[in-house]
């Protein structure tokens, strides 16, 4: 399995908090890669880093190297909104454009400079497509984004960030503000996408972890305690926290 | 953190002492009814087996009830999967012990015990055997279920010795083939005894090393 990304001692700190301590990490192409841990543990902002989201914090400095397809994202000369459509993110909360459908998923391929409606109609058809949403929503394209339910608005995220043709999908907890229904229309979604993308998601819901993910990341304080496939992390842990974790014992 | 689930696993472990020593106990009792040709004991011994099945069942029940419940992963999943294997072996040796004593009612009173010379040997083997591994499981002592699990090749080559004695037997005595062949059942549910023990100790080595005979289930 080639890897597509590979951090290297990666260090982060907010202020004087050490966030992020020596992660090395690799995170392999068209594959679902799931990171696990506490509340605080620095899984999310270990996500973050990947496209670059904490550019947008104060106070952050980051050491060590993130390398996609080899290149350092924090090389000279890399352009983070290029970056950002090479890796796509999608948040907990899901987070519709107050316009239409259409527009939202238009609106990625409009920044990138494509204009012609034959082609935008059909990114939309097969990003929503792709994205396990188009027989719901073929018949009001052009109604507000804002009238879909919960699941179906993720699913639109997940289709907005689709339709710019990403190599790498984040997700921050994608489904922990769904039910259980959505929650696994996303997961079948993912298990269908990771055919063509290298998906890692954050979740705090173990077996949804062990339901989709082909490698789990195990994360405590900052730290990257156990990474390795999700058979084994789930069922025969190296370290002791990681089992302790994962069952429930811990703190 | 998760009491309550570790108070139930603690439960489960407790049940099954408690059924692997109802078992072991009538093995045991199974051999001295042998021995002494003593009916009431082996009726006695049939009617038990009732419990065991009981008990088999109501672990079955608590095991399912806390995959559905507890999700249990990892260490907590070999636990809970693991007791769900061994009631089987468990009840399996319950069963031979009362089918040798189903065959015991049907002797007429005679000296059995010692017609076949090698029978009391296997019997003996078959009890520590099952009393070993047993406590190998209770203790969690891997290295004593690798030593009880040795034991089964011995049981096996009793039961080849059997086997030959049986036919000289049934070669210079013609009428006493019924006779024989209930001795060479005997035998070979004492050598499935030996298998159940054997299948035991590679259960405690499965909930602890997620492996069996060195293969990785888990």
């Amino acid at each position: 399995m080639l890897n597509k990304i590979e951090t290297k001692e990666l260090n982060l700190y907010y202020g004087e908090k050490h966030a992020l301590k020596d992660v090395s990490l690799n995170i392999a192409e068209k594959s679902i890669t799931a990171f696990i841990g506490p509340s605080g543990c620095g899984k999310s902002t270990f996500l973050k880093v990947l496209n670059r989201m904490q550019d947008y914090v104060d106070g952050v400095k980051i050491d060590g190297q993130v390398l996609l397809d080899d290149e350092d994202i924090f090389g000279q000369g890399v352009d983070t909104t290029l970056l950002r459509k090479k890796v796509g993110m999608v948040f907990q909360q899901p987070n519709p454009f107050p316009m239409s459908i259409y527009d939202n998923v238009a609106y990625g391929p409009r920044i990138h400079g494509i204009k012609n409606k034959k082609q935008l109609d059909e990114i939309v058809e097969k990003s929503l497509k792709a994205a396990a949403l188009y027989e719901e929503v073929s018949d009001r394209l052009h109604t507000s984004a804002l009238g879909l339910s919960g699941g179906q608005q993720q699913r639109l995220c997940i289709a907005r960030c689709l339709a710019v043709e990403p190599e790498v999908i984040l997700l921050d907890e994608p489904t922990s503000a769904l039910d259980p229904i959505s929650t696994l229309k996303i997961e079948e979604l993912l298990m269908e996408l990771k055919d063509k993308y290298t998906i890692a998601i954050v979740t705090h819901n173990m077996q949804q972890a062990s339901r989709i993910a082909d490698y789990t990341a195990f994360f405590l304080v900052g730290e990257m305690v156990e990474y390795g496939k999700t058979d084994k992390i789930f069922t025969f842990p190296e370290d002791k926290r990681t089992e302790d974790y994962i069952t429930g014992r811990f703190g | 953190m998760r009491k309550f689930f570790n108070d139930e696993l603690e439960k489960l472990n407790v049940d099954l002492t408690k059924m692997a020593h109802l078992v072991e106990v009538s093995l045991e009792n199974t051999i001295d009814a042998f021995k002494h040709q003593n009916k009431q004991l082996a009726k006695d011994i049939i009617a038990n087996d009732r419990l065991i099945n009981d008990m088999e069942r109501a672990i079955e029940s608590r095991s399912f009830n806390l995959m559905l419940r507890q999700q249990p992963i990892a260490g907590d999943l070999r636990a809970v999967t693991s007791a769900l294997k061994i009631v089987t072996d468990l009840e399996r040796i319950g069963d031979q012990a009362s089918d040798i004593a189903e065959i015991i009612l049907g002797f007429d009173g005679e000296q059995v015990y010692r017609t076949v010379e090698h029978i009391p040997s296997m019997a003996k083997k078959a009890k520590l055997m099952v009393h070993e591994s047993i406590e190998a499981f209770i203790s969690q002592d891997l290295q004593r279920a690798k030593i009880a699990k040795k034991m089964d090749d011995e049981i096996d080559q009793l039961f080849q010795e059997v086997k030959q004695e049986v036919m000289e037997i049934i070669k210079e005595n013609h009428e006493r083939v019924d006779f024989s062949i209930d001795f060479l059942m005997i035998a070979k549910y004492l050598e499935r005894i030996g298998d159940h023990a054997s299948n035991i100790c590679e259960w405690l080595e499965f909930n602890q090393t997620g492996k069996v005979n060195n293969h990785r289930l888990m």
